[in-house]
């Protein structure tokens, strides 16, 4: 017996069948070849699998396949192509957010979802946000400064 | 293969939880359980989620109760009016549970149910007097948080038993709380200690005095010696002191893989002491700037 | 030499060509794309990183992104007990679609080879750390593989083990490597010193915790030859060490790398070990085989930063000159040599500090124990030793009764002044430099006597307590003695239509930005745009051996070397057509002469260095840093936060002021996660902390507002002096943490991670000054 998850991907609607258990990490990588979306560690700790499910940012690695049925998910391929993706990626590698690029793919998919509760979060809010998203290169400076670049505010601590 | 249901009212998943036969567990935001499949390779005949159970969310007032939905996260919970409102320390321990991703997931019916000595809702629910509404397809119950966790990783849950909702008392006005989790880091960090703190301080002195740790022993516990001591006294150096060796004494932490037996021990006297004084400061400076 | 290298074992139950996907931009060099910088002249600007915009956008390839026709998936058992002998029984796999290799399937001596063949692809008969390989599975997907390898049993008798240092000790005292340095005469030093102290520092293993796991895929060709595509550092040491293996030719073996995420020296050794593994398997299957660790199996089987312990006893005058040092310094190698001996070495020649004394002795020995070999971790053992130089140097500035900085303007090294080999300073010697910018952005001698004070007189009020604390690091750039000479480091610079410059280097885009500096480099030198120059891929097929990603020696070293080769490719192309645009004078080169490439090698600097005596100059140049860091504690928890960190670098030149930010800001905040959150613990040689949950590196809420500092004194060879920034920020930022927690609260840690329990340990011993 298989079971079937319906879903909606990155704007297009996507049936995915097999164990209902799978982790959507694993469908999205594999099943649907999106492999933007990382594994780091797979226990919720690092944030590089981070995707946007129903607009709130989760770790795709402890998301049951079973668990988005009927739901709309959003991974870094389906933001990367809406129009608010360019000024963000943009700052990101201007200001040094970006070096291996392992956890980059999360960050973005934090920062979108932050950005959307706030368009100017200060340097506190960011640190918070992040806060889920392990960085082992940039020391996450280059992240903040990036933000605080993009919304044009001043850096504050 | 696991078979999967995703019921929308709450009777239908009892219903499927009291078949033996289909043998059914169920889930919320798995942040617990896929954490474990992934290390053990967890594969149930059945699953039943929860998130789509109108009857498990939510936060509303009910008299004097706040009533929480099961399956209410602690990104809804630390944002939530009504529990900022009246139940701050609540609201505290929802924002220091995992970081933002964990919380947009992560329910207070599964840190019940999970039953972790290092669940960071626990102390708080302990020391607002908590109520827990528990369900089967037979029929509901509740039962004091106090009651609930019965041992290590050991809770008052039945099989097919679902904890529905939780339900808190709203504080009196003279009401006073802390609430601290000692982690392993700044954010996204699991509890060394963690220990809340409630009572009323009309008055002067402490009453209705309710002081609870997690971490510190197999079960969250509430810090009943220290509970006595404070009882009745004015929030003081004297009454901090006593509060905290009282709390030491009770408790029989381990080393682990997070922290030691003397730090926890240690650390836990500190911060019962802290917590007291800084409710006598802080009826201090209300007083003074009242009269 | 052995027989090329054929394909062993059994005929697999069906064959498939297994077309590869191909890397993008595989065999074509990568554009450079939008230059924000100068047209030319971009040394010192900060053109886009060409990998950005693939790396936000989710479309970068990393190893484990790669879908390979017909790959299988390769799995590791692996062993459970510190030291043990085991028999295998595999029994329970036989009939089944997998493919299971033992020892006794490994060709030849079944070693890695690297500095000493003692490392095993697998172990054979006994096992010598907890993780170690015992046998490796390969099946049609990852789960099956999982699953197969859980199915072997495995019976183990278990031997004495040894898991630290108290037990490598205490028992066999087995030395990995043993190097010492002696320069003037220390018991005649000692004796006229005013004061002497002693004192030991210990520093714990510490995880490299890049975000993305190793892993490697391997593709067996139908000629016998192999490709290998991985997560890497160093191409040519996985070329080496499977050539070795394999016992083929050059020809036959050939690495690539993927987008690399992340290595900070994790990737320089181990991706030796999982190329063995996976060539082996896909050997064995006929087919391409897949080995992708997950976080825990990274932990626990690939290599950590080397644990040590070091003894210092430090003579000084009443004013706090240093008149002998007598230091020995104690590593943990692990169950194998691998880079042992470097490391070591590295630890003992930065062991004094940056700081000038006429009488100094240093020994070094690495131990072996039963745990997972350490290996390469940015800054190569110079952060352990110089974590207790640093150390040491506030308590002898305690015991003089000066403050932090002034000891160290009273003994930092100057040009001119002697190191312990006896090598001669140069003119970029700017460890005072450091010091005075670092003091003019903190007023860290005014906030430090401020903040002892304010530490008398707190109250147990439960504030947090502020501290500031101040370290000064030296770090020799490029290969220690004459290892940049043995390299020779080839580097190759092709001319290609429309005037542009392909760069062929074995260098490593591993985050840090390599491949935006090495165009700026040969753009600089060569006059074009910076847009004008491609980087070949990081493949042995395609790039000459310009030696590993390591030891900060990529801009300075390679970078020195490439200089050289733009620049003589654009004097010949100039001179072939005078007067014409550089564009047109390299279509009319092409047009009429052919091909242009051009070579260039290591030149000799005039460094000497005797590797018996530990004699002269044992790095052609060093970079310098101070470290300012303020913390805040908690009095009720001991807990630390890093607050603000001021970060000055001399870097000689920044060819990329962000990149080189880059640097110091991911190396600062690994160097405080080290020095108090990154707790790693053994229990019965097994590391307590295995997982990203209990492993805790810094999260953005850990981290320091950090403010970098760019000093430029030019020195070495490398290309406008610049030297090399990769390993230095990892130097300091322990150190300086530490003395600002002894600020704030008065404890005075003398092991890392200083984490509340080993603090609130430290203070319950008495050792505190309150
Ligand atoms: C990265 C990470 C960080 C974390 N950090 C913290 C932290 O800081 N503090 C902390 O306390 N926890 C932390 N956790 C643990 C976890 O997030 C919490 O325990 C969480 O509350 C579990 O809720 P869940 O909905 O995800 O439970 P699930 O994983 O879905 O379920 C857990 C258990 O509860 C049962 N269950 C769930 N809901 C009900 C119900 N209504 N009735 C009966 N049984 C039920 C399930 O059957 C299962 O046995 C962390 C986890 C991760 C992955
Ligand atoms: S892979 Fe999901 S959080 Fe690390
Ligand atoms: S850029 Fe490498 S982990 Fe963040």
């Amino acid at each position: 017996m298989s079971e079937r998850s319906t879903f909606r991907l990155n704007g297009r609607e996507v049936v995915y069948e097999g164990d209902p258990l799978a982790r959507l990490l694993d469908v999205l990588r594999e099943a649907q070849g999106l492999t933007g979306t990382k594994e780091g560690c797979g226990e919720g700790e690092c944030g590089s699998c981070s995707v946007l499910l129903e607009g709130a940012v989760v770790c795709s690695c402890l998301v049951p396949v079973l668990q988005v049925d009927g739901r709309e998910v959003l991974t870094i391929e389906g933001l990367a192509s809406d129009g608010a993706h360019g000024a963000l990626g943009e700052v990101l590698v201007r200001e040094g957010g970006v070096q291996c690029g392992a956890c980059t793919p999360g960050v973005v998919v934090t920062l979108r979802a932050l950005l959307e509760r706030d368009p100017a979060p200060s340097r506190a809010a960011v640190r918070e946000a992040l806060a889920g998203n392990l960085c082992r290169c940039t020391g996450y400076e280059g992240i903040l400064r990036a933000v605080a670049a993009l919304v044009g505010g001043e850096e504050s601590a | 293969m696991t078979r999967a249901f995703r019921p929308t009212d709450l009777a239908e998943a009892l219903r499927l939880l009291a078949d033996v036969d289909l043998g059914a567990r169920p889930i919320a935001g798995c942040t617990d359980l896929l954490v474990s499949k992934t290390a053990v390779g967890w594969s149930p005949a059945a699953v039943v989620d929860l998130l789509r159970l109108e009857e498990l969310r939510g936060v509303r007032r009910e008299g004097e109760r706040i009533d929480v939905g099961a399956a209410v996260t602690f990104a809804e919970l630390r944002a939530d009016p009504l529990v900022r409102q009246h139940l701050p320390i609540l609201a505290e321990a929802a924002a220091t549970v995992g970081a933002w991703q964990v919380q947009n997931r992560a329910t207070l019916g599964g840190n019940l149910a999970n039953a972790s000595p290092a669940g960071d809702s626990l102390p708080v629910l302990a020391a607002l007097g908590a109520e827990l509404q528990l369900a089967t397809a037979d029929g509901e119950r509740r039962v004091a948080y106090d009651d609930f966790h019965l041992a290590y990783r050991r809770t008052a849950l039945l099989p097919g038993e679902l904890i529905v909702r939780v339900r808190l008392p709203v504080p009196a006005p003279d009401a006073v709380g802390a609430f601290k989790k000692v982690g392993t880091r700044a954010a996204s960090a699991i509890s060394k200690v963690v220990v809340a703190f409630a009572a009323r301080a009309g008055g002067g002195v402490l009453r209705e005095v309710r002081l609870a740790a997690g971490s510190v022993a197999p079960t969250p516990l509430r810090l009943r010696a220290a509970e006595r001591v404070l009882e009745g006294s004015a929030p003081d150096a004297t009454a901090a002191d006593a509060a905290s060796s009282a709390a030491r004494g009770a408790v029989q932490p381990i080393d682990d893989v997070r922290s030691t037996a003397a730090y926890r021990e240690w650390v836990l006297g500190r911060v019962v002491r802290r917590m007291v004084l800084e409710v006598g400061e802080a009826r201090t400076r209300a007083g003074t700037a009242a009269g | 030499m052995r027989e090329p290298y054929t394909m062993r074992g059994p005929p697999v139950p069906f064959l498939l060509a297994s077309p590869m996907t191909p890397l993008p931009e595989s065999d074509t060099p990568a554009p450079l794309g939008n230059a924000t910088a100068p047209a030319s002249g971009s040394v010192g600007a900060r053109p886009t990183r060409p990998d950005g915009a693939g790396k936000v956008d989710g479309s970068a390839v990393y190893v484990d992104d790669l879908a390979v026709e017909g790959a299988w998936h390769g799995a590791t058992l692996r062993s459970e007990r510190p030291r043990a002998r085991f028999t295998l029984d595999t029994s329970a796999l036989t009939d089944r679609e997998v493919v299971c290799l033992t020892a006794a399937d490994v060709p030849g001596t079944n070693r890695i080879a690297l500095i000493a063949d003692d490392w095993p692809v697998l172990a054979d008969g006994e096992a010598r750390h907890v993780g170690e390989a015992l046998a490796l599975v390969a099946a049609p997907t990852r789960a099956e593989a999982r699953a197969a390898v859980a199915e072997l049993r495995v019976a183990y008798e278990d031997l004495p083990a040894e898991v630290d240092l108290d037990d490598a000790l205490a028992g066999s005292a087995r030395e990995l490597a043993a190097c010492a340095v002696e320069h003037g005469d220390v018991v005649s030093g000692l004796a006229q010193a005013a004061h002497v102290l002693e004192a030991t520092y210990e520093t714990a293993h510490q995880e490299h915790a890049y975000i993305e796991p190793q892993g490697m895929i391997a593709v067996p060709h139908d000629d016998g030859s192999v490709e290998v595509i991985g997560s890497l550092q160093c191409p040519y040491y996985v070329h080496h060490a499977l050539v070795a293996l394999l016992g083929c030719e050059a020809e036959g073996v050939r690495v690539r790398q993927a987008v690399t995420g992340g290595g900070f020296g994790g990737k320089e050794d181990y991706p030796d070990m999982i190329a063995a593994h996976a060539v082996l398997l896909a050997a064995r299957a006929g087919r391409p085989v897949k080995v992708i660790y997950d976080r825990r199996e990274d932990m626990l089987a690939t290599t950590r930063r080397h644990p040590s312990r070091v003894r210092h006893k430090t003579g000084v005058d009443a004013d706090g000159k240093l008149l002998a040092v007598e230091i020995e310094v104690l590593l943990d190698g692990g169950a194998y040599t691998t880079l042992s001996p470097v490391v070591l070495s590295r630890a003992v020649l930065h062991a004094a500090g940056p700081y000038a004394c006429p009488n100094v002795r240093i020994r070094g020995r690495v131990l072996a124990t039963n745990t997972a070999t350490n290996g390469a971790f940015r800054g190569f053992g110079a952060p352990q030793s110089q974590f207790a130089a640093e150390r040491q140097m506030d308590r002898v500035a305690r015991e003089v009764g000066v403050d932090p900085l002034t000891i160290r303007e009273r003994n930092a090294y100057r040009p001119g002044d002697v190191t312990p080999t006896g090598q001669v300073l140069g003119a970029s010697t700017s460890a005072h430099a450091c010091l005075a910018e670092a003091e003019r952005r903190t007023g860290f001698r005014e906030r430090w006597k401020a903040l002892e004070g304010e530490r008398a007189a707190a109250r147990d009020d439960g504030r947090p307590r502020g501290g500031i604390g101040l370290s000064l690091c030296w770090h020799g750039v490029g290969f220690t003695g004459n290892g940049e000479r043995r390299m020779d480091s080839p580097v190759a610079v092709r001319l290609a239509p429309g005037g542009r410059l392909v760069v062929l280097a074995a260098s490593t885009d591993i985050g840090q930005g390599t491949q935006t500096v090495l165009a700026q480099i040969a753009a600089e030198a060569a006059g074009v745009p910076f847009e004008a120059v491609a980087l070949a891929p990081a493949d042995t097929a395609v790039v000459p051996d310009s030696g590993p990603t390591v030891a900060s020696r990529t801009v300075m070293v390679v970078g020195g070397i490439l200089a050289r080769a733009a620049a003589e490719l654009a004097r010949r192309v100039r001179e072939h057509a005078p007067g014409e645009s550089f564009a047109a004078a390299a279509d009319a080169w092409l047009a009429e002469r052919g091909e242009l490439e051009v070579v260039e090698r290591y030149a000799d600097d005039g460094t000497v260095f005797d590797e018996a005596t530990y004699r002269g100059d044992a790095y052609a140049v060093h970079g310098w840093g101070a470290d300012v860091v303020e913390v805040s504690v908690d009095p009720d928890t001991l807990v630390t936060r890093a607050e603000r960190a001021t970060l000055v670098c001399d870097v000689g030149k920044a060819i990329h002021p962000l990149l080189c930010a880059g640097q110091v800001e991911g190396g600062s905040l690994q160097a405080f996660g080290w020095g108090h959150l990154e707790a790693a613990r053994l229990r019965d040689g097994r590391l307590e902390q295995d997982s990203f949950s209990t492993y805790t590196i810094p999260t953005s809420l850990d981290a320091p507002a950090m403010e970098t500092v760019l000093l430029e004194h030019p020195g070495g060879s490398g290309p406008l002096g610049a030297k090399g920034v990769g390993e230095i920020p990892m130097d300091g930022g322990a150190p300086a943490l530490l003395a600002a927690i002894e600020n704030a609260v008065g404890i005075s840690a003398a092991r890392i991670p200083a984490t509340p329990e080993v603090l609130f340990e430290a203070r319950e011993r008495g050792a505190s000054d309150e």
